[in-house]
């Protein structure tokens, strides 16, 4: 830990590429020999989800890496198109009408790009507020000119549902990448490393531990995977990934484990809510494989930071009364 | 690549970021033998959608039918019709004595390009497609060795719905079906109305 503590900003980063190029080389070299090693059947569903798994990780550390080599300006815009196709992947499954036309335009068009200039211009009491406040009453009153009274409440309701999760939820991503500590100086980088690293882990922990616990379903209908126990162990387990994280943070030890927890918490009960969104609209993804539409579920993938960024956000912000 | 090229470049690509202008080819693979397609109409969008559906290669042999009146009055909107997609002009209106209005379009299929229909003439509001015209027919039975291949365009109202000019970024997939050639003996009515049934058939969620 005191060594690594005592490394450069522009050492904390090679080293962190290097742990996750190497072992995302790790796992594929192993998953090659494996392969021609055994002869499974080529159409195994389970092999085949844990390569395109497996790539997406790809994906994602490559863009990850893109970003930081852009810089601020390039996360932001990175963000900003993970918030555009995720907010096409939702508005596709939500029933809209005709007269919601216009505040969908509005929720494209002009939310989007104001919410991620605030962001990226650290406007960050704005940022906060709107589009809880703003946008908020924006949506209604051009959906009502749009002069369509048929289930009015409903459809503003997910517009305004759809435009929270997928812009403000994610824009806290950015957010986080531009927020000033004190203590440390371009550090933003290295919470959004942690947020999502949590996050993910948390995610992949539940999922493993709701295989091998054997525990009651909490909301058998909604999602018979998700139950207290495996919950509780995702919480821990982030906690502890936390911790090993500790050393790129501005947090001590025991802080940078309750954030953990706070995030990793945030992000499966986020992904619960998720899964019940999905059996509302009726899909099992959100991009899907064939029927509805076309996408590559970039939603699915999303979803836990989406909910888990904005808690952490403002815990941060609140707990170190960082004034932007 | 010239002007023309790099314009339908830029539009097909716009497309796909927009509506994700996923193609599923569920009746035939996506091969460059020449086609018909013929698909439902719900919004101008539907021919770009298609457009961008198919790989580059069936892109280049592949043209829309576009009404001479509208689509050649301005020097704008002649380019982008004659240079960008290649478009095969028809006239609206029958006149008495004129010339046989298919006769561009067999033309295009004499060259050996493929072709894409909207056999409902206008864009039906919402739901199902109206009834089909003859044009369809008249084809399938000059030209017995183009495929006939159905295809139903989802989603693309929500798009751009009749009266607004901005889209709004929603997915919409285009499927194809398996190929719908006519019959040996089989009549007008009984043809167009086998056609549309193909057409509605292809509706994801069941159709009907």
């Amino acid at each position: 830990m005191k060594f690594l503590q005592s490394l450069s900003a522009q050492q904390h980063v090679g080293l962190l590429f290097l742990i996750l190029f190497g072992g995302l080389m790790l796992v594929t070299a192993a998953t090659v020999l494996v392969a021609l090693r055994e002869h499974r059947p080529a159409d195994d569903p389970a092999a085949a989800k844990f390569a395109s798994d497996l790539r997406a990780t790809w994906i994602g550390a490559l863009v990850f890496w893109l970003a930081w080599v852009s810089g601020a300006a390039g996360a932001t815009l990175l963000f900003a198109v993970f918030s555009f196709l995720a907010l096409r992947e939702f508005v596709t499954l939500m029933q809209t009408r005709r007269a919601d036309h216009r505040s969908l335009m509005l929720a494209f068009f002009v939310v989007l790009p104001v919410q991620y200039l605030l962001a990226g211009s650290r406007s960050f009491d704005l940022f906060t507020v709107f589009i809880p406040v703003y946008v908020f009453l924006a949506i209604p009153v051009l959906s009502a000119l749009g002069g369509d009274p048929l289930r009015f409440l409903e459809r503003n309701a997910k517009i305004q549902w759809g435009v929270m999760v997928c812009v403000f939820g994610l824009s806290h991503a950015p957010a986080l990448l531009l927020l000033d500590f004190p203590t440390m100086h371009d550090r933003g980088p290295f919470l959004v490393f942690f947020l999502v690293i949590v996050t993910v882990s948390a995610q992949i922990i539940e999922e493993l531990a709701s295989r091998r616990l054997r525990q009651r379903p909490v909301a058998r209908m909604i999602d018979r995977r998700f139950g207290l126990r495996a919950w509780l162990v995702a919480c821990l387990g982030a906690a502890v990934v936390g911790g090993l994280l500790s050393w790129i943070t501005p947090f001590k030890l025991p802080q940078a484990m309750v954030m953990a927890v706070i995030a990793g918490a945030a992000g499966t009960l986020g992904e619960f809510v998720m899964s019940a969104l999905k059996k509302d609209a009726g899909v099992h993804y959100w991009g899907n494989t064939g029927q509805v539409t076309g996408a590559v579920g970039l939603l699915d993938r999303v979803a836990p930071l989406c909910f888990a960024a904005p808690v952490f956000f403002h815990s941060v912000r609140w707990y170190f009364q960082l004034k932007p | 690549m010239n002007k023309a090229d790099a314009l339908g470049f830029a539009l097909a690509a716009v497309a796909r970021l927009i509506t994700g202008a996923q193609g599923h080819w569920k009746g035939v693979p996506p091969k460059a033998e020449q086609r018909i397609y013929f698909a439902n109409h719900q919004s101008h969008l539907d021919w770009v959608l298609i457009w961008a559906t198919l790989p580059a290669d069936l892109r280049a042999r592949t043209r829309p039918i576009a009404a001479a009146d509208y689509w050649t009055a301005t020097p704008l909107r002649h380019w982008i019709t004659r240079e960008v997609f290649r478009a095969v002009y028809v006239e609206r209106e029958r006149k008495e004595g004129g010339p046989d209005p298919l006769a561009p379009l067999e033309d295009a299929l004499e060259h050996g390009d493929s072709l894409v229909i909207f056999p409902e003439g206008t864009r039906s509001g919402k739901g199902l497609p109206q009834e089909f015209r003859s044009g369809l027919f008249h084809l399938a039975r000059k030209f017995p060795q183009v495929q006939l291949i159905p295809a139903w365009i989802d989603n693309v109202q929500r798009v751009m719905p009749k009266g607004e000019v901005i889209p709004v970024p929603i997915l919409c997939t285009v499927t194809f079906g398996a190929p719908c050639d006519l019959g040996a003996d089989e009549s007008k009515a009984d043809f167009l109305a086998r056609a549309r049934a193909a057409v509605v058939a292809l509706k994801p969620g069941g159709g009907a």
